[in-house]
């Protein structure tokens, strides 16, 4: 398996490293391993991994630093993962660059979940202008949103919304994000916008409003589409 | 108090003024340091020589009687500066005594209760890899991937208490600050409803959420730890087929409400003001759960300048009434942009 998918995992906890090394590992990825700051940066350096998971609380340097430090030339994504749930931290880190954050504790299937939603973007990125999830298929050309090949009828705002969700998918967008991107500089503080288009969103996408599918929300940092 | 003495002491004596001066610094002396009492007792002194002993507006004294009375006064401005310092010192020393035994006891319950909640799991966890890894076992399939559930549930049940330390911590320190943001209460109810799916089996849970709910600005996370643990609660304690019912509306006062109530057992009236103290148990309650809970419930709400009220319900069962002050949006402005 020489084309395999390379993950460096920087950790220093050894219980957490053999965790993700036999997760990872039996789902067909490689996997390095790092056991802090120094030696990961050391290892991307020397030979760039596919994608990287970086814990927050290293012992030699803050992960926060480390991630800026990857961040001036690592392009392919970064997952955070961390025990500080707080979300000032988790917005911090997004907002740095990451990709993607989990907190410790977290579900393997989760966790394989992102990977994998991660790396399909990655390696998809710039080709066809159709995304599908499921029921749902966008026409990024032709502005058209299809729910079980049904067109849906949604306002400008609606669909740049919702175009902006797919075309990162799996990723969390913060709430400063998307109403910068959506709404101007002007609006970050207005987050009472995203909400209502939000549940406007759900009412026409989701078909169950109150167990959304597609559109998820994450306390306090953002929304993600699945 | 000298300025005061001063305007009256066409009326009273110089030796009067000692008294006042003296009553002065033992006031001095309960409220402040060491330090600032010696120094007002001696600045006391000097005022008195120089403003009221005969000659006044000098620091000369010409009679003997005046010289003694005035080291007299002296020497008992520093004592009297002292002794009212030292009674305090010992005041404090006793109060942290109180308090320390207080703290201790306090321990002692979280340590009990701790324990119990802490460590079943954790022998659960440990008594079933026990098992899988003998390698002598017999185990069927069904068995052992019913071990592992066990093993993956109890880790969950370790995770939701060191998030309720966490919690209970972060309200103790006193620094919980609200961070509010508009909000999608029905959102949040669902949320924690979604989240509590499995704890949900065989029971039905009842939402009733005002239509067009407008958006209200507060703390989502705290509310959503609100809400779980009071839905949490109910689950534990309501009989199989319960139902449980969330209502959520605006007061008049334009105050968020959410109602959660169940048709259990309700509590008993004598323990209901208790509920909400820090590691307090129903008596005869089940054994398990630390107490911290409803507890959690009442500093979060309260972080928000809220208030939650138990009360029972009249055909049996219990109902937790949150009431939160909160800015509100209606949705309606906003979609008619």
């Amino acid at each position: 398996m020489n084309n395999a998918i390379e993950i460096l995992v920087i950790d220093d906890e050894s219980q957490i490293r053999k965790l993700l090394n036999i997760t990872l590992g039996s789902n067909d990825y490689k996997v390095k391993e790092a056991i802090n700051a120094r030696e990961g940066l050391l290892i991307a350096a020397n030979h760039p991994p596919d994608l990287i998971l970086l814990d927050l609380g290293l012992p030699d340097e803050s992960g926060h630093v480390v991630l800026e430090k990857l961040r001036e030339w690592y392009t392919k994504p970064i997952i955070i993962l961390s025990v500080q749930s707080n979300e000032e931290n988790i917005v911090k880190a997004l907002d740095a660059g990451a990709n993607d954050y989990l907190v410790k504790p977290f579900r393997t299937g989760e966790l394989l979940a992102r990977i994998r939603s991660l790396l399909r973007n990655h390696l998809t990125e710039s080709e066809s202008p159709i995304i599908k999830s499921n029921d749902l298929e966008i026409d990024l050309s032709l502005r058209i949103v299809k729910k079980n090949n049904e067109a849906i009828k949604l306002t400008a705002t609606e669909y740049n919304l919702l175009a902006l969700l797919i075309k990162n998918e799996g990723k969390v967008l913060t709430h400063q994000y998307l109403l910068r991107a959506i709404w101007g500089p002007s609006y970050i503080n207005q987050s009472q916008y995203l909400r209502v288009y939000i549940a406007q969103l759900r009412k026409k996408i989701e078909d169950d409003l109150n167990k959304p599918l597609h559109i998820i929300t994450e306390s306090g940092i953002g929304y993600r589409f699945v | 108090m000298a300025a005061i003495s001063f305007s009256l002491s066409s009326f009273i004596g110089y030796k009067v003024v000692a008294f006042l001066l003296l009553v002065t610094v033992s006031l001095i002396a309960m409220f402040f340091d060491i330090a600032p009492v010696l120094l007002a007792a001696f600045i006391s002194a000097m005022v008195w020589n120089y403003f009221f002993i005969p000659p006044r507006f000098t620091f000369a004294i010409q009679d003997s009687d005046n010289v003694i009375l005035f080291s007299m006064y002296f020497i008992i401005a520093l004592v009297n500066g002292a002794l009212t310092f030292k009674i305090r010192e010992v005041e404090k020393k006793e109060n942290k005594k109180i308090e320390k035994e207080n703290t201790l006891k306090l321990y002692n319950t979280l340590l009990n209760s701790l324990s119990h909640e802490l460590r079943t799991p954790i022998s659960t966890i440990i008594g079933a890899t026990d098992t899988l890894q003998d390698v002598n076992n017999k185990l069927s399939a069904d068995n052992k991937s019913e071990l592992i559930s066990e093993i993956s549930k109890a880790s969950l049940r370790l995770n939701r208490q060191v998030g309720n330390l966490l919690n209970m911590s972060r309200l103790e320190s006193g620094f919980l600050q609200p961070k509010t943001d508009w909000c999608d209460v029905n959102e949040l109810v669902y949320d924690v409803v979604n989240q509590l799916q499995d704890n949900l089996q065989g029971k039905k849970i009842d939402v009733k959420i005002l239509e067009n709910l407008p958006l209200v600005k507060l703390d989502y996370g705290l509310l959503e730890q609100v809400l779980f643990n009071l839905v949490h609660n109910a689950t534990i304690y309501i009989p199989e087929n319960g139902i449980i019912t969330i209502s959520v509306f605006i007061n008049k006062d334009k105050k968020l409400l959410i109602v959660v109530e169940d048709n259990g057992n309700g509590f008993p009236e004598k323990e209901i003001l208790h509920v909400f103290e820090k590691f307090y148990r129903l008596k005869n309650s089940k054994t398990g759960g630390t107490g911290l809970g409803l507890s959690i419930v009442k500093g979060f709400v309260e972080a928000m300048n809220g208030s939650v009220i138990l009360e029972n319900r009249k055909g049996g069962g219990a109902k937790f009434t949150v009431e939160i002050p909160a800015e509100i949006t209606h949705l309606k402005d906003i979609e008619n942009e």
